[in-house]
């Protein structure tokens, strides 16, 4: 297997990866050899968003993208989000709606709805279904995940 | 002595609450380590060589190549198995690894360590193993007749019930067969854990699992050590839903640990893991219904036919639900029931949600709708009308003792008002049927509701004594609760706390970690059993730490032992002579270990009768649904709920599982189907089998929660977790049928069958 040393910049830290085989997506990078395993393996084929990372601000599923091919750019994981140990808005919204059951794929919609939000800042529901379609989750039936997006938006309007 | 006055507790949650989840701030930060996130010095990665055939002779087995690529350290074959060759939840059948037959398409039969996960995949694909295909039985109704397949025979068990008068008729009688596909439990992490040697020559197995002790049984049998020797810790859990009942790689991990001596890691793709796990039963049914004009249903005969694919699992169990409940949750004085489960060479079919109950509910509520018409009668009166309550007698001669508000159940969601939804046309094109530009012309479109009422048993049955045990210790005034129940999303964690909480007084509350080494069994997470069988025993455990503590209160301060009372976290006499904070009380830990029992069951006879069962919980739902006829796309807009729950113990989980419960249904009504072709699974991807997305799920409307205390259970709670996979599914076929006027006797149900139903 030809192997390649390169550096990744993650949550604004440059990070060595030695010798890595250059077939490994971001996605095997950041879990394996980063000790960054907030972004979650539920599919590697890009059909449940449990690895959604920002790739330049851009949110992408880590498992699609060759950890190679993201030299130079700018990631953020579900680690690099809010200040250091504290919770963003979203965060402490998926704790008061209930939106956490195994919490396989919280990880990955804490990013996506970060994402949405920067982007809308009151989003309608149905944009939130849509913009929240691509992350399965098979424990909640979405219903307290959605609450939590509400209860962000309210909250941000409100302060 | 300490001031009282200045330990007014800070109230967290107690029993009945919406206490947050103990593990919540872990997981919204991506810091839980689920079992796909463990890692270890020196660790190597495993890989599983599975069966290309659905039924083949194993001719050789060609390691060489495989062993020579730098790299690998280990490739094991059947040969390597150093204790019992065999594993199985109930039927100890199924081969650690296949050695002269496969009998299902994905069957292990090598493994594979290496120093890199892609070096293990590379030296999997270099194992050759040659293979004579065999013809596969596929087709569960000949697996009766044919050649058997295992040692064990092809059939894994009959369950015949005969109550009242077998030849018992009436004025109106309805004939039906029904088909339910096979189901994925679709959890989101994928099966993972890590093995590592121990200095005693046992090995230590962090796994995602629900049954801890019944995994160490088996796994300690295959490896040849004692149980004692195999340490086995929860690893985060990833959702499981009855899909990790069964063993995965367990054993698996564990031989190529102690063959290596290293740590040894497996995380399966989402290929593997579709062939990785059991899946819902496929079933045939066959119903017959009589009932007098005024709608008193009189008799019900049923003919089930369960495919348990290649290997036993919990088939035994799954076809005794599906048999015991095929009546539904009505008075029926007259029953020939039979219900037997099949060996194939499909694939292997054990626990889901629902377990047996959800494809007898499709059938039961699909003849309630078409006996509803024959006797041109509302539905949900019919229903009503024939409605189980607490004494009456169920199909299997057992008297229902406990709560049942099953008219209560039916009456609350009936009567919620619909709701308010756009006309077709004005729907966003993305919640129309089929979503954005699907639907031809919403003219066409034709909108419906249906309704079904459905029931299970709680806690393990047929005379299973499946006992949970739990540790509760007190020091230093903080309390440590240990138990093996394994929390896999559902929240025993919390509700852990809540009873801690609400039994010593004590906010505090930390919990050990799930594990074989420190604790008894907590018996299964399955079954809608641990809030009341692992919760019975956290509670018991508690109220003995709190008899030692006011012991040796009484015994120091010279008081009666019944004139003590424990309150918030301080200790009172009722003459006001004590007054002590719990954390002040005594000196030195107090510990105290409980093990809980429910109520004896007894077997079923020879006719299906006996009390086998502990306990029942009843759910009903109504959907609405949008139906594009011509192209057979569907859209579930609302489904409304209520539910029989004895007591909410946390309304905000409670909620969690009841529309997480509701999703899985709606995807079994529409979407949801492991499609088999000649014992192969064509669709193993979430691009191929599909679950419900945001976009998918309607809003799910909870109408009541009915709470009438279980007389049994531990604060008068109904385990909640499956009663809403089971109504719904048939609530919305019965919307479909409503739309269409087609009988669509499967599910799921297809386009075609909508757009192109045959005759
Ligand atoms: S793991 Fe990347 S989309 Fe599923
Ligand atoms: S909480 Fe389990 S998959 Fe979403």
């Amino acid at each position: 297997m030809s192997t390649q040393s390169y550096r990744l910049r993650v949550n604004g830290a440059d990070h060595e990866v030695a010798e890595g085989w250059i077939g490994e997506s971001l996605l095997d990078v950041l879990r394996d050899r980063l000790g960054l395993p907030g972004a979650k393996n539920a599919c590697e084929e890009g059909e449940c968003g449990s690895c959604s990372v920002l790739v330049d601000g851009v949110l992408s599923c880590a498992c699609l993208v060759l950890a190679a091919a993201a030299i130079g750019t700018e990631i953020t994981t579900v680690e690099g989000l809010g200040a250091e140990g504290a919770l963003t808005d979203v965060q402490q919204a998926f704790i008061d709606a209930g939106a956490v059951q195994c919490g396989f794929c919280t990880p990955g919609l804490i990013v996506a709805i970060h994402d949405l939000l920067d982007q809308d800042a009151s989003p309608e529901r149905l944009v939130v279904e849509e913009a929240l379609s691509g992350n399965l989750c098979r424990c909640t039936g979405y219903g307290r995940i959605l609450e939590a997006v509400d209860l962000v938006a309210a909250r941000r309007s409100a302060s | 002595m300490t001031d009282v006055a200045t330990h007014r507790r800070t109230g967290a949650p107690r029993v009945g609450e919406s206490a947050p989840r103990p593990d919540g701030v872990a997981k919204v930060q991506g810091r839980f380590a689920f079992s796909s996130d463990l890692f270890a010095e020196n660790l190597l990665w495993g890989q599983t060589i599975r069966s290309p055939h659905a039924h083949a002779r194993i001719i050789d087995i060609d390691i060489r190549e495989a062993l020579s690529l730098p790299g690998v350290h280990a490739v094991l074959t059947a040969d390597d198995v150093p204790g019992e060759l065999h594993y199985g939840l109930e039927h100890q059948d199924q081969p650690v690894l296949a050695a002269d037959v496969v009998r299902y398409f994905g069957e292990p039969v090598a493994l594979v360590a290496a120093d890199h996960p892609e070096t293990a995949r590379r030296a999997a694909a270099a194992v050759v193993v040659s293979y004579e295909p065999l013809t596969p039985l596929v087709d569960s109704a000949l697996a009766a007749q044919a050649d058997p397949i295992h040692p064990d025979g092809n059939v894994l068990r009959t369950l015949t019930i005969r109550h009242g008068d077998l030849d018992a008729t009436a004025a109106v009688v309805v004939e039906g067969t029904y088909e339910v596909g096979m189901q994925d439990q679709a959890f989101m992490g994928p099966e993972s854990g890590m093995a590592l040697p121990s200095a005693d020559g046992g090995v230590e197995l962090f796994v995602s699992t629900q049954w801890l002790h019944a995994d160490r049984r088996q796994v300690a049998g295959c490896l040849g050590l004692p149980e004692d020797m195999v340490r086995i810790t929860l690893a985060g859990v990833g959702g499981a839903f009855g899909a990790r009942e069964d063993l995965s790689l367990h054993v698996h991990l564990c031989l190529l640990s102690q063959h290596t001596g290293r740590p040894v890691k497996m995380v399966y793709r989402r290929p593997e893991s579709f062939v990785g796990h059991v899946h819902r039963h496929p079933a045939r049914m066959w119903y017959r219904h009589h009932a007098d004009t005024d709608g008193t249903l009189v008799k019900v005969e049923a003919r089930l036919l369960l495919d348990g694919g290649a290997y036993a699992s919990s088939s035994l169990a799954v076809i005794a639900n599906a048999t015991c409940f095929a009546a539904g949750p009505y008075r029926v004085p007259h029953a020939d029931i039979e219900g037997t489960v099949v060996r194939t060479n499909n694939p292997p079919c054990g626990a889901m949600r629902g377990f047996g109950a959800v494809q007898s509910c499709f059938a039961h509520e699909a003849q309630m709708d078409k006996l509803a018409a024959a006797l041109a009668l509302d539905p949900v009166e019919l229903r009503r009308r024939n409605a189980l309550a607490t004494g009456d007698t169920l199909v299997t001669g057992q008297v229902i003792t406990g709560a049942a508000p099953v008219a209560e159940v039916i009456d609350a969601c009936a009567s919620h008002p619909l709701p308010d939804l756009a006309a077709v046309d004005e729907q966003p094109m993305m919640h129309r049927p089929g979503g954005a530009g699907r639907t031809a012309d919403a003219h066409h479109v034709r909108r419906a509701t249906g309704f079904a009422l459905g029931f299970k048993n709680l806690l393990f049955s047929e005379g299973f004594d499946d006992y949970s045990s739990a540790v509760c210790r007190l020091e230093n005034g903080a309390v440590t609760i240990t138990c093996a129940c394994a929390e896999v999303g559902q929240g025993f964690v919390t509700l852990a706390q809540q009873i801690a909480r609400e039994e010593l007084g004590i906010d505090e509350i930390v919990l050990a970690p799930a594990e074989t080494a420190t604790v008894g069994s907590a018996g299964s997470t399955s079954a809608s059993r641990q809030s009341w069988m692992s919760g019975g025993a956290v509670q018991a455990a508690c109220r003995a730490v709190r008899g030692r503590v006011l012991q040796q209160v009484a015994r120091r301060r010279g008081v009666a032992l019944d004139g003590l009372v424990l309150r918030d976290g301080i200790i009172e006499s009722l003459d006001g002579s004590v007054r002590v904070d719990l954390a002040d009380a005594v000196d030195g830990p107090i510990e105290e270990t409980a093990e809980y029992h429910h109520r004896p069951t007894q077997p079923l006879d020879e006719n299906g009768q006996g009390d086998a069962h502990v306990s029942f919980a009843f759910a009903a739902h109504r959907a609405v649904v949008d139906v594009d006829p011509e192209l057979g796309l569907v859209r579930v807009h609302d489904m409304t709920t209520a539910q029989d729950v004895g007591r909410v113990l946390n309304p905000l989980q409670a909620i969690g599982q009841i529309e997480g419960g509701t999703a899985q249904g709606v995807g079994l009504a529409v979407m949801e189907e492991l499609i088999v072709e000649d014992g192969i699974i064509k669709n193993r991807s979430f691009t191929d089998y599909l679950i419900p997305t945001t976009l998918d799920m309607p809003t799910v409307r909870i109408a009541a929660l009915i709470e009438e205390p279980e007389p049994d259970a531990p604060f008068g709670a109904k385990g909640i977790g499956e009663p809403p996979t089971i109504s719904s599914t048939p609530a919305i076929v019965a919307a479909l049928r409503a739309a269409t006027g087609l009988e669509l006797t499967r599910v799921p149900v297809r386009p075609q069958d909508i757009a192109l139903p045959r005759s």
